[in-house]
């Protein structure tokens, strides 16, 4: 059994109000570390085996159709086996 | 004159839809999410709300109910469309109109009465008011900024196809201050203010919201 991941982001030029309010909150605990912070999804899509080629074209379209708006974001797609 | 309004899992103002069509002189028409069949009405509301929980992306589920497949068809052939907050959500995932509304600058969920200004009057949804005007109808949204590329608000300023813009404040951050904005032919409009709630004034902040439900039955008698 594998793992496929999908990980998707808004694009740098879309506002992240989420990350921006997360970067806001970090220093408030004490965490000075942050120059900036954005916020994103990640899909864990479990298949049986490795993915065939064919499979990973599907994902490829399924993350560009559904996972992400391709307006507003980008995604990146990884096996973990 | 009948005109649909499309019920999702999660639609909200699907019931002040059907009542601002029958207030303007329609008859309101129920449609469903999980049939593709229009019942032979002559335009189609998507309401507001939060379709699907507003999971994944807002509208970005919604827009593969097999409703939406009989929409998108006749959209591209000149069918009136009108997307309500929500619904303006769905039809910007659907692709029939261009750029995506996404989470609030400042990350409150906004509910106010929002001064706006007609900037496109010659659209079947918006015929009946006059360019310039100004309306006062509620805004209700946590995903409201709209976002689109500099390509695309270029052409949407150049085409003229901003159709309602907030004025005095920017609420959410919107790009443009864009509200509203047309596909280019003037039939699918999608706004993020709730035109349905602003009928009547015991209701509503005013009665501006009923002309978009006029102007469509307008636009189909004159056809």
């Amino acid at each position: 059994m594998a793992t496929i991941i999908v990980e998707v982001m808004l694009k740098p030029e879309i506002l992240d109000p989420q990350g921006q309010a997360v970067a806001a909150a970090l220093p408030r605990l004490g965490f000075t570390f942050a120059k900036a912070v954005r916020q994103g999804k990640r899909f864990e899509i479990e298949v049986d085996g490795l993915p065939t080629q064919e499979q990973l074209a599907d994902i490829e379209r399924a993350a560009e159709t559904l996972l992400s708006n391709p307006v507003i974001e980008t995604y990146v797609v990884k096996v973990e086996a | 004159m009948r005109i649909g309004v499309v019920t999702f899992p999660g639609s909200l103002d699907d019931s002040s839809a059907l009542r601002a069509i029958r207030i303007a002189g329609g008859t309101p028409v129920p449609l469903f999410h999980a049939s593709d069949d229009l019942k032979e009405v002559e335009a189609v509301v998507l309401p507001g709300g939060f379709s699907y929980g507003d999971y994944l992306r807002c509208g970005a589920i919604s827009r593969f109910a097999p409703i939406m497949s009989s929409i998108i068809i006749a959209a591209e052939h000149g069918f009136p469309v009108l997307g309500i907050c929500n619904g303006f959500q769905i039809l910007c995932e659907s692709h029939l109109l261009p750029g995506a509304l996404t989470r609030n600058q400042g990350l409150h969920f906004v509910c106010t009465d929002q001064a706006l200004t007609v900037e496109n009057n010659s659209t079947l949804w918006t015929a009946g008011y006059t360019k310039g005007q100004r309306l006062v109808i509620p805004i209700k949204n946590g995903e409201g900024s709209f976002q689109a590329s500099a390509e695309t608000l270029a052409e949407l300023e150049s085409e003229g196809r901003v159709v309602l813009r907030y004025a005095d404040k920017n609420p959410n951050g919107s790009k443009n201050d864009i509200a509203g904005i047309t596909n280019a032919r003037g039939n699918v409009v999608g706004v993020m203010p709730h035109p349905e709630q602003a009928i009547e004034s015991l209701t509503g902040p005013s009665e501006d919201g009923l002309t978009f439900f006029t102007s469509v039955l307008h636009s189909l008698v004159g056809r």
